[in-house]
């Protein structure tokens, strides 16, 4: 979230898309409540289903499951066509008056330079035209046609309300009632709230559904405002912090990107991530980049990163390609790798396409499960009857069961979706033997320590020498690490300004990353959780629910990434005089001689408004992009595509051209392709969602909640269910081209048929949260059923956007 | 005096002699009715969150025993933390059964293994598993690390393991995961936030 779950009640309007907040964040959800009954807030919904948000809404409109990016494209034609903009914001805290290299083009559904055999574009006409001081190129007149702003008015023209309505299937009046709405927030004192989830991202076009919504709050002028944003509604209890320790291949903790083959050497490793400045007297914050690195290593080990040893930059890794779930999955399949751990993890149920799972489990040679409870994956080889028609004798993969402690029984910091860091406390020890992961973890690492000092082997010195100051080796304890993350001064640091000058005495936490330096002096395990744990103490332990502003800002509760700063983009809400465009939301405002108000500012803290400092200090722009340039895989603009699995035969956007009928350059593996299913044996779109008893398959060791949801079911509309034969209670059967499950019958008024392009469309809903190990009726998993092709630039499977087919059973 | 549910709770049960409680302004008699029948006010009070959603509620855990080191506690009963700004007290009905996941039969209390082939599983020593993993993970990465790509550029990775992270692991086993990981030279790693 770039804003945070209180701040939804200061909200306007409040635009909930590919989310369902009131079924699956309950408790968050009371803010859009709260923001309705003392705002007077108008809360619009748009799903295929008529869900449980829809039901307390104020406008619901229905939409084809897959077709966002052409909804929201629509809306963004109406916002530009109708003029109804936030000029000021617009003219001056986006690009859209920078200009782009004349030979960017969108043509038959492609972008310039693309590459049909490699499927990946050449990015080089997408970038910005410099001038000779290295600057990009600006009109402010915003009449320039290669300008960013004429590019999109071209661009979105085409998606008028009846394209839109043809593609989405929303009826054309509830479309503009839609854009009405949201077009009212465009002025300076109006703010939309975005609330979305995995309904968004979890599409070959996921990355751009969200893009496209980052447009349309920029041009509304609603990010870095109380009540606005773009806010992501997360998983996990800390998905967030685990996304910012960055537990995925790609990145380093902090988001610091991990090297890849072509960086081969330090220099060229940060030369590459750390940008210039694109426009004059920007902050360009990134530009600190060697500094976190330098850190990071520093904190990993210690004494043996010197700046001889280009602080052990070849002790990392590099990557040579995407090591995403999906790829990973699709390497095991071919034999190419021989162990895994699952650290709370269920992939057999939570992966794309579950028999290419279990298929690929069964070719390792070893398997380690680290869980608090029984899950799917760790019996993958067991027979559970129809639901997983395993043959134990044949699967010679090793399976280690390693019991977990659970959220009760240990302590450390969780991140909210707000990016909020609480401590918690240890209630009783974990049954039997369970260890906490930490502990496991440290544990393995001793033991192939030992192994590797004794016995030698592959490349021990990053094993052996890795820093490891905790007090009990086999047991670091949360305190330790946190302050490791947080990070502290290795020597005295000198104010560089002024070498008399103590800054911080050496061996004392930071205070932030502002005191971070490349030269090997401090150390940081994370840049962005900086000052989480200072000279102060521990700073998420804090629980001062106090909150003088009134808009739920409570400063002093816990600790916010970055420095305990609330509402990213923050300058952003005021003027360019630095007054804020809705005084009685102040966020940040200018006093004349600093910036104050109610959250920490995100901007140098003296910087004067005549000093022409824009708001959006992590990009070299200094300003944010309506035009994402080279930066996106799939484009610069978002550009409506069909789901791999489509009930249409072209994309109605592109008819003639078959390249640009699906994400032209999202990766398919060999064998996924074959295994697509068409809407002629497959005539129905399936999306799949949670239930608010449920949590994934989590829940299903539950008692009571395996009492409240006992059985899996599915949901179709009146008029399928008629056509079908089908009653509710009836079981049915549920196939797609990879395999099939079979479930309950719902028979619900929810789901409405749409009309797509002059056919009718139905969609059959599929709750995720059915399991074989649990309490509740054994059932078959959701993710037999889905397909493991990806986004193409985060690879997160497509799973909310396919085709089925339904009959009785 | 102003005092709230809680606070009475701790009063109450540092006092139950009613002679500190008549002096917290409380008269004794009524304070002696209500000691005697709420086991709440025994109970040892922990601040935690919730492990499901990313609202992640503060939650308040009772549990018997004093958290002394012979005396293991169990947890009987869980609430919503009225103080959380968030979630102000409330849960949804998946924070409110919590009581039955943390308790539920199906934990895994022992560390197993399932041998090649076999239909069960067996309890093994920690230290059995420890070793038996180590050595399977030494073995594959001793024959499969990669020093240096065709090119002859150094990359010291080992990309024949694979690990998914947990999205519900706190920040700190979460760091030290990638910690480890990397000073092995495992690349192909990844968490449920890519789902």
């Amino acid at each position: 979230m770039t804003n945070h779950w209180v701040d939804i009640k200061n909200a306007d309007l409040v635009f909930v898309m590919g989310g369902n907040p009131a079924e699956a964040h309950p408790c968050g959800f009371k803010w859009v409540i709260e923001a309705k009954k003392q705002r007077k807030a108008r809360l619009v919904v748009v799903d295929p289903r008529f869900n449980r948000t829809a039901s307390v809404a104020d406008y619901y409109a229905p939409i084809r499951s897959g077709s966002d990016i052409a909804f929201l494209s629509g809306v963004i034609n109406y916002l530009l066509s109708k003029d109804k903009i936030h000029h000021e914001y617009v003219k001056h805290y986006t690009n859209a008056s920078f200009l782009i290299d004349e030979r960017f083009a969108l043509e038959d559904g492609l972008f310039s330079g693309y590459n049909a055999e490699k499927r990946s574009y050449d990015k080089e006409s997408w970038k910005y035209q410099f001038d000779k001081d290295g600057y990009a190129r600006v009109d402010e007149t915003l009449q320039d046609p290669n300008c960013v702003f004429q590019i999109m008015k071209k661009h979105y023209a085409r998606y008028t309300p009846e394209v839109v309505t043809r593609v989405t299937g929303t009826p054309t009046d509830a479309f503009l009632k839609v854009c009405e709405y949201i077009a009212e927030t465009a002025a300076p004192n109006k703010t939309m709230t975005n609330l979305y989830a995995l309904g968004w991202t979890e599409h070959s076009v996921g990355a751009q559904n969200i893009r496209s919504m980052a447009i349309i709050q920029l041009l509304l002028g609603n990010m870095g405002m109380a009540g606005g944003g773009i806010n992501a509604l997360r998983g996990h209890s800390n998905v967030q912090g685990i996304t910012d320790q960055c537990l995925y291949s790609d990145a380093l903790p902090g988001y610091l990107g991990a090297p890849l083959d072509a960086d081969i050497d330090r220099k060229t490793y940060l030369e590459k991530r750390t940008p210039k400045a694109m426009r004059p007297n920007q902050m360009n914050f990134p530009q600190n980049f060697p500094k976190w690195w330098t850190s990071l290593m520093k904190a990993w080990y210690g004494k043996e990163a010197t700046p001889e040893n280009d602080f052990c930059y070849d002790w990392l890794p590099k990557r040579d390609l995407s090591y995403d779930v999906l790829n990973m999955f699709d390497r095991m399949y071919q034999g190419k790798m021989s162990g895994f751990v699952c650290q709370g993890f269920n992939p057999l149920a939570s992966v794309a396409n579950k028999k290419k799972v279990g298929d690929a489990l069964a070719k390792l040679k070893y398997l380690v499960i680290m869980d608090p409870l029984v899950t799917e994956t760790s019996e993958f080889w067991k027979n559970h009857g129809e639901v997983n028609p395993a043959d134990p004798a044949s699967i010679q993969t090793e399976v280690f069961r390693l019991p977990v402690a659970f959220f009760a029984e240990e302590s450390g910091t969780c991140t909210n979706s707000g990016r909020v860091v609480r401590w918690h406390w240890k209630a009783v020890d974990g049954p039997g033997e369970s260890k906490g992961d930490a502990e496991i973890m440290a544990h393995l690492y001793q033991t192939l320590k030992h192994m590797y000092a004794k016995e030698g082997g592959a490349f021990p010195d990053p094993i052996l020498k890795l820093s490891w100051p905790y007090r009990i080796a086999d047991e670091p304890s949360p305190e330790e690490l946190l302050m490791e993350i947080s990070g502290k001064a290795l020597t005295d640091l000198h104010d560089p300004k002024d070498a008399t000058k103590l800054q911080v005495k050496g061996g004392d936490q930071l205070a932030s990353f502002g005191f971070l330096r490349d030269d090997g002096s401090t150390a940081c395990g994370n840049w962005i959780y900086s000052g989480a744990w200072s000279q102060a103490g521990n700073l998420t332990l804090r629980r001062d629910s106090s909150d003088p502003s009134g808009l739920g800002q409570t400063l002093n509760w816990g600790f916010a990434w970055p420095v305990n700063r609330r509402i990213l983009y923050n300058r952003a809400s005021a003027d360019l005089a630095g007054k804020p465009w809705d005084a009685s939301r102040t966020v940040l405002k200018w006093t004349g001689s600093a910036w104050g108000g109610n959250d920490i500012p995100d901007m140098r803290p003296n910087a004067a408004p005549e000093e022409g400092v824009m708001p959006f200090i992590m990009n070299p722009e200094g300003v944010a992009r309506l035009f994402a340039r080279d930066l996106m895989a799939d484009g610069p603009l978002p550009e409506h595509y069909e789901p791999f699995e489509s009930p249409l035969e072209t994309n109605p956007m592109h008819p003639k051209n078959t390249k640009a009928k699906s994400n032209p350059v999202s990766r398919i593996f060999k064998g996924d392709l074959e295994v697509f299913g068409t809407a002629k044996d497959f005539p129905y779109v399936a999306t799949t969602y949670r239930l608010t008893e449920h949590f994934h398959f989590w829940t299903q060791h539950s008692k009571i909640n395996a009492i409240l949801q006992p059985e899996h079911f599915v949901e179709i509309g009146e008029e399928l269910a008629r056509e079908k034969g089908i009653k509710a209670g009836d079981k049915v059967k549920v196939r797609s081209n990879r395999g099939y499950i079979k479930a309950v019958a719902v028979v619900t008024k929810r789901i409405k048929a749409l009309d797509v392009d002059g056919r009718k469309v139905h969609t059959v809903g599929i709750p995720i949260t059915s399991g074989f190990v649990g309490r509740t009726k054994p059932g078959f998993l959701t993710n037999t059923l889905t397909p493991a092709v990806g986004d193409a630039n985060t690879h997160t499977p497509e799973y909310k956007a396919f085709l089925v087919n339904i009959e009785k059973v | 005096m102003k005092i709230n549910r809680r606070q009475f709770f701790k009063v109450c049960s540092a006092g139950l002699t009613g002679s500190s409680i008549a002096a917290m302004g409380f008269s004794p008699t009524a304070a002696l009715a209500e000691v005697r029948s709420y086991k709440l006010a025994r109970a040892t009070e922990t601040r935690n969150n919730c492990p499901y959603c990313s609202v992640s509620c503060g939650v308040l855990i009772y549990s018997t025993g004093d958290k002394s080191k012979n005396a293991p506690g169990k947890i009987i009963h869980i609430e919503g933390d009225p103080d959380d700004p968030v979630n102000r007290g409330s849960l949804c009905p998946k924070g409110a059964g919590l009581m039955d996941m943390v308790n539920s039969p199906n934990r895994i209390k022992f560390p197993e293994v399932r041998e090649a082939g076999s239909n069960q599983w067996k309890r093994i020593s920690w230290h059995e598993a420890f070793e038996r993993i180590a050595k399977h993970m030494k073995t594959d990465r001793d024959a499969n690390f990669i020093t240096r790509n065709a090119a002859g550029t150094t990359v010291n990775r080992w990309n024949t393991f694979g690990f998914l992270a947990s999205s519900s692991a706190s920040n700190e086993s979460g760091y030290i995961t990638h910690k480890v990981l990397r000073s092995l030279g495992a690349v192909a790693f990844d968490t449920q936030a890519r789902i």
